[in-house]
């Protein structure tokens, strides 16, 4: 697969350089050689795993699909985690650089808020005492993970914000933090409950989990992500003042609050998305965003849409490292992350210090 | 052009009250008192990023408050006493934000909008800074930066918040020939709340003066820059004489007041 992601590398490295183009130019560049990245990454990773595929096999017309196993590989059981590992790669990017420039911090992440404890807690619940509920067509799992988000955000939101003044940074950030350790213990809680097999199959979940081997769970996510994909679209310029400073903006006519809120609800339903599709992986929310600014410089109108590309190119080579290097083992794709991304965080960490 | 009509604000232990004043059009207008006499949180009524607890900010007449962010700013520009991006912003990128308010909210900045940029950089002479990063610069060059950011948006008024504070006194002349430029040759009004009495004595053309949060005089600079007066406003016994040299009011301070008027 190297040959096609160069290809597409190379020309993500081209639109690099804030450089004296015009944002128009440098906008259009950036979207298509990410672009160019993410269907390349997305067509040659299910060709990798245990049962090597040949791309020309799969899309062979003459032989019948019944009878293309190669075909049948690629399209049910790989592409769906493909697809999986895109949705959830752009979703946790896109939330990471929007909570950046709202809590004016590059190290904000998805995490901090704890929304996506928020989100674990619920899956978690449903996971271990879930399986008597049935729904319908609808597992409960990832009902629960969004209900456990939104009441997160909820709590933070409501700890954050006081009547008609600007949410204060240092309060949500705490809100965050403490959130965090009261749905990590709550869920230690029903863990110890749990009986030794609920158990597993939830400490597994909440290592990240790509492995969801049907259409099904993505379909049901997608209204989900494209509802915060359009919130998102409508808020680049704004977090560029956004991150100036929140009186700043107001100067330059932007209507903080109602930018505010619109950040946060978009970040918080992205990140709710990717938990309740494959659990709470971490720090892709940090790693894209700033390999990204790194690669393109730091406004918001390209920043956004390029990491959201490029966040789904990454989980999907993630996902491909994860389930290749222990071969015939898959190793959970949040273990691949975490091993990257904190290494990375400590890094930025000591490189800011 | 822009009035406050008995506004009041309460902000935790501190008010402001009953603070009437008229901004008219082409002014230049110090806004001077001592360290939490209020200057900030009026500047901040004035330009709509507080809302008053009593009274009206009006534009021409109109309430700011009915007005939207994205109009006002068109024709209220804003420069802090500092600014920190939280990211590595270009000197460019930082003054193309100034035409925001002027941008739909889905429209990206063309030649037009450029144009404006480069022409506010080269008014603040600091057009060979374009391509350096905001943080990088020093404090006279962000100022300097700030100021181009806020010409960008073509504003009609122009409120300033202490520019000068943490600059040494070379900055601080640019900056201050920089606004003179501005007030005269292109007609923007300017509002400059400021510790600097001589910098208020050689730009401003009229004064308003704080105390406690209520207005302790307001008028022509000549008449409202006195010996008496900065005792009132600061406890300070002060020399106040024309300097021939620099062609305006000069305040030399000499001593704490007898029985602390403050």
């Amino acid at each position: 697969m190297n040959a096609g992601t160069t290809a597409a590398q190379n020309a993500a490295v081209a639109a690099a350089r804030p450089a004296r183009q015009s944002i128009r130019a440098r906008l259009a560049l950036t979207v298509t050689g990410f672009g160019a990245l993410l269907v390349a990454t997305c067509v040659l990773a299910p060709l990798v795993g245990s049962t090597p595929l040949s791309l020309v096999r799969v899309f062979d017309r003459t032989v019948p699909f019944a009878d293309n196993v190669d075909a049948q590989i690629f399209f049910i059981a790989r592409l769906p985690r493909v697809f999986a590992a895109a949705l959830v790669g752009a979703t946790l990017a896109s939330a990471g650089v929007v909570l950046q420039a709202l809590l004016r911090n590059p190290l904000a992440t998805p995490f901090t808020l704890g929304v996506s404890a928020g989100a674990a807690l619920g899956a978690i619940l449903a996971i271990t005492f879930g399986s008597a509920v049935t729904l319908g067509p609808f597992s409960p799992v990832p009902l629960a993970s969004f209900a456990g988000a939104l009441i997160a955000v909820a709590i933070v939101y409501t700890l954050a914000s006081a009547p008609g003044r600007a949410l204060s940074t240092s309060v949500l950030l705490l809100a965050g933090v403490t959130l965090n350790s009261f749905f990590s213990a709550l869920i230690l809680f029903v863990q110890y409950m749990a009986d030794f097999t609920e158990a597993y199959r939830a400490v597994r979940w909440l290592m990240g989990d790509l492995d969801i081997g049907a259409f099904g769970p993505i379909v049901a996510t997608l209204p989900l992500a494209i509802v915060s994909f359009g919130m998102f679209a409508l808020l680049p310029s704004s977090l560029n003042l956004l991150s100036v400073g929140g009186d700043v903006a107001a100067t330059r006519g932007v209507d903080v609050l109602r930018a505010q809120r619109l950040a946060f609800l978009s970040a918080s339903l992205a990140t709710s998305a990717a938990v309740s599709l494959a659990g709470p992986i971490g720090f892709i929310g940090i790693v894209v965003p700033h390999l990204v600014r790194l690669l393109v410089g730091v406004d918001h109108r390209v920043v956004l849409p390029a990491s959201a590309l490029f966040g789904a190119s990454f989980l999907v080579v993630c996902d491909v490292v994860a389930r290749t290097v222990m071969a015939p083992l898959e190793v959970p794709v949040g273990i691949v992350t975490a091993l990257i991304g904190g290494p990375f965080f400590l890094w930025l960490l000591v490189r800011r210090g | 052009m822009l009035s406050a009509d008995r506004v009041s604000f309460g902000y935790a232990d501190f008010e402001l009250q009953d603070v009437s004043i008229d901004i008219p059009r082409g002014s230049f207008t110090g806004v001077l008192g001592p360290n939490g006499c209020g200057k900030t949180t009026l500047l901040k009524l004035m330009s709509g990023v507080l809302k008053p607890r009593a009274g009206d900010v009006l534009l021409e007449g109109e309430p700011i408050g009915h007005i939207t962010r994205r109009r006002l700013a068109r024709r209220i520009a804003v420069v802090p006493q500092e600014t920190h991006p939280a990211f590595d912003y270009t000197v460019m990128e930082m003054v193309l934000m100034g035409r925001h308010p002027h941008l739909g909210p889905f429209a990206l900045e063309g030649p037009a909008d450029l144009a404006i940029a480069r022409e506010a950089l080269a008014a603040t002479g600091t057009a060979h800074l374009a391509d350096r990063v905001y943080m990088t610069l020093s404090g006279g060059e962000k100022q300097r930066v700030i100021i181009a950011s806020a010409l960008t948006q073509s504003p009609e008024l122009l409120l300033l918040d202490e520019p000068t504070a943490s600059l040494d006194l070379g900055y601080q002349l640019e900056i201050a020939t920089l606004l003179g430029n501005l007030n005269r040759e292109r007609g923007v009004t300017l509002v400059l709340a400021t510790h600097d009495l001589n910098l208020a004595a050689s730009l401003c053309s009229d004064l308003v003066l704080l105390r406690e949060g209520r207005i302790l005089a307001r008028g022509r600079t000549g008449d409202v820059l006195t010996t008496t007066m900065v005792r009132r406003l600061y406890g300070v016994e002060a020399d106040v004489a024309f300097h021939p040299g620099a062609g305006h009011l000069t305040v030399i301070p000499v001593r704490r007041a007898e029985g602390g008027v403050r």
